[in-house]
């Protein structure tokens, strides 16, 4: 019965899902700030840092586009529904927050999927190999549903106006970035900088691309993949809790 | 009788504003149950407790047999809501949004086109089915946000002033929709200030001011509470203000509206014998003359003391 209950939610996060793309996610701003806005900051740093091999620039550019495409649009999405009143029709009808929530990461992880395709495509154009494609294949996949958790997270506070979400929202990421070990390598960091760069999910799924493309990690992949799971159960869960508080006071 | 909806002791709080304070009421399966109220007066609020839309501070609230904190899914299942605002998704078709109300209620896709297709169809906005919702003018948009209300099938329909502002075409058919549902065992739960609306629905009304509820009870009999509230229509053949009419005997209040007066008595019989007397005297000829029993408005202003 419960877990009939359970699949009969999952099928109506679908809806959400499908909502979210035709309205969000097939517009430019995904593209813009997914993939146009990590190959300039790749293209800055590429110029600026000519000793760094290609591969290591590569990965760290496919970290960045998972990371902005899973997280461009979901922060949002409850803001601008809550100011246009359709996060009101939404409660109103028999969808859990948890089914909502789902649903809206749902399509984050999609797009999450489908947008790296274009720097991978890069990547293999400039002779970049991937040794172990199974690997980054999975890493991609849990990296997606992890950055779209991490999307709702900054979608909990309850204002109503898309860019002040926005803003918490890039203050929040482009820190993120830097200490990742996206730009520079984490044995390169000094003792501090690795321990805050061991707090951030990115840098998990950073070390995994590498390690998939070069054969070389910091950290061992079971390691990599253990955290990047346990990011994944953390976010969602304390998504939902947050949404449930704050929903309400956003109507 | 069965209660589709049961309430006790509901209560909003907002800051130091007591939204809604602590009222209680029931509605029977099959009624059309209007809610009446001045603007701020606490409508809307408790439509959204009763919808699950936001939580009561105090008090609980049963929908169709289900508490709609504790089992908010369950009560919600058959249960549509028509808000005050428009909130279809603009950027969606008029179909792709039915479809999406249709999957969030987890109704099988080919009932849910069949139902679609019916709904838009009598709703006339079928053939439109396919634009942008952002298209649409305001009267088709509530006409659709009726439909995706209805895809469900609901037992029991919330309806936040669902005609306001909108066209004459609009406002009777969704009326006459309306109209339809208590003979199919649906309940409809009305907010409106619009008292020809309330008068001509509903089967009972509550008027709710400043949080709390004034009355409830069937139209007429609430017209009848207030019986001293007599008053008189009356127009002639010349134009007059109502200065002319004032200073008659068994006059309490005059109004003029249009070409005719609305005088207030609480003696019909002689203010008729002042009136045509008057009429006589200033070489008059009457060509109305009715007597009117209080109004809802009437009953409406006098027990939330607002004009």
């Amino acid at each position: 019965m419960q877990i009939n209950q359970y699949l009969d939610q999952l099928k109506r996060s679908l809806g959400i899902m499908k909502k979210d793309i035709r309205i969000y996610y097939l517009k430019g701003p995904v593209v813009i700030f997914g993939f146009l806005m990590p190959l300039f900051l790749f293209l800055a740093f590429f110029i600026g840092s000519r000793d760094m091999p290609m591969d290591f620039l590569i990965s760290g550019l496919i970290g960045m586009t998972v990371f902005f495409t899973a997280t461009a649009v979901s922060p949002v999405i409850a803001p601008w529904e809550a100011q246009v009143q359709t996060l009101e029709r939404l409660i109103s009808t028999p969808i859990s927050i948890t089914t909502l929530l789902f649903g809206d990461m749902l399509a984050s992880f999609l797009f999450g999927i489908l947008i790296p395709i274009l720097p991978i495509a890069l990547g293999l154009a400039i002779g970049i190999n991937i040794i172990y494609p199974l690997t980054f294949i999975l890493g991609i996949i849990l990296a997606a549903a992890c950055f779209s958790s991490f999307g709702l997270i900054l979608s909990s506070p309850p204002s109503n106006a898309p860019s002040n979400v926005m803003m918490i929202s890039s203050l929040v990421r482009f820190p993120l970035v830097f200490i990742s070990g996206i730009f520079i390598p984490i044995e390169k960091m000094p003792y501090w900088g690795k321990i805050i760069a061991s707090v951030s999910p990115l840098t998990y799924f950073t070390d995994l691309t590498r390690y998939s493309i070069n054969g070389t990690s910091y950290y061992p992949i079971q390691v990599d993949l253990i955290a990047i799971i346990v990011f994944i159960v953390v976010f969602f869960f304390l998504a939902v809790q947050l949404h449930k508080i704050t929903i309400y006071k956003r109507i | 009788m069965e209660h589709v909806i049961q309430v006790q002791n509901l209560t909003k709080i907002y800051g130091k504003l007591m939204a809604v304070n602590h009222i209680n009421f029931e509605v029977l399966k099959g009624e059309i149950y209007g809610f009446l109220g001045p603007n701020g007066a606490g409508k809307t609020t408790t439509l959204r407790m009763l919808t699950g839309i936001i939580r009561p501070d105090k008090g609980e609230a049963n929908i169709l047999g289900f508490n709609i904190q504790k089992e908010p899914l369950k009560a919600k299942q058959n249960i549509g809501v028509v808000p005050e605002t428009s909130n279809a998704y603009v950027d969606l078709s008029a179909w792709q949004n039915m479809m999406l109300m249709s999957e969030l209620y987890g109704i099988p896709k080919k009932e849910a086109e069949n139902r679609a297709e019916n709904l838009l169809d009598r709703l006339g906005i079928y053939d439109r089915r396919d634009d942008k919702v952002n298209a649409f003018s305001k009267g088709m948009k509530q006409r659709l946000i009726l439909c995706m209300a209805l895809v469900n099938d609901p037992l029991l329909i919330f309806l936040d002033e669902p005609t306001s502002g909108l066209d004459v075409q609009s406002t009777h058919l969704i009326r006459d929709i309306l109209q339809e549902f208590p003979e199919q065992g649906k309940t409809i739960f009305l907010t409106t200030h619009n008292m020809d609306e309330a008068n001509n629905l509903c089967d009972r009304v509550a008027i709710i001011n400043k949080g709390q509820i004034a009355a409830i009870d069937r139209p007429e009999k609430l017209k009848n509470m207030i019986k001293k509230l007599k008053s008189i229509e009356i127009s002639f053949d010349k134009a007059l203000n109502t200065k002319n009419l004032s200073e008659l005997p068994h006059i309490t209040q005059i109004r003029k509206k249009g070409d005719k007066f609305i005088v207030f008595t609480d003696n019909v019989d002689g203010l008729i014998h002042s009136l045509t007397l008057f009429a006589e005297s200033e070489n008059l000829k009457i060509v109305t003359l009715n007597t009117l029993d209080p109004s809802l408005e009437e009953v409406f202003v006098e027990l939330t003391g607002d004009a």
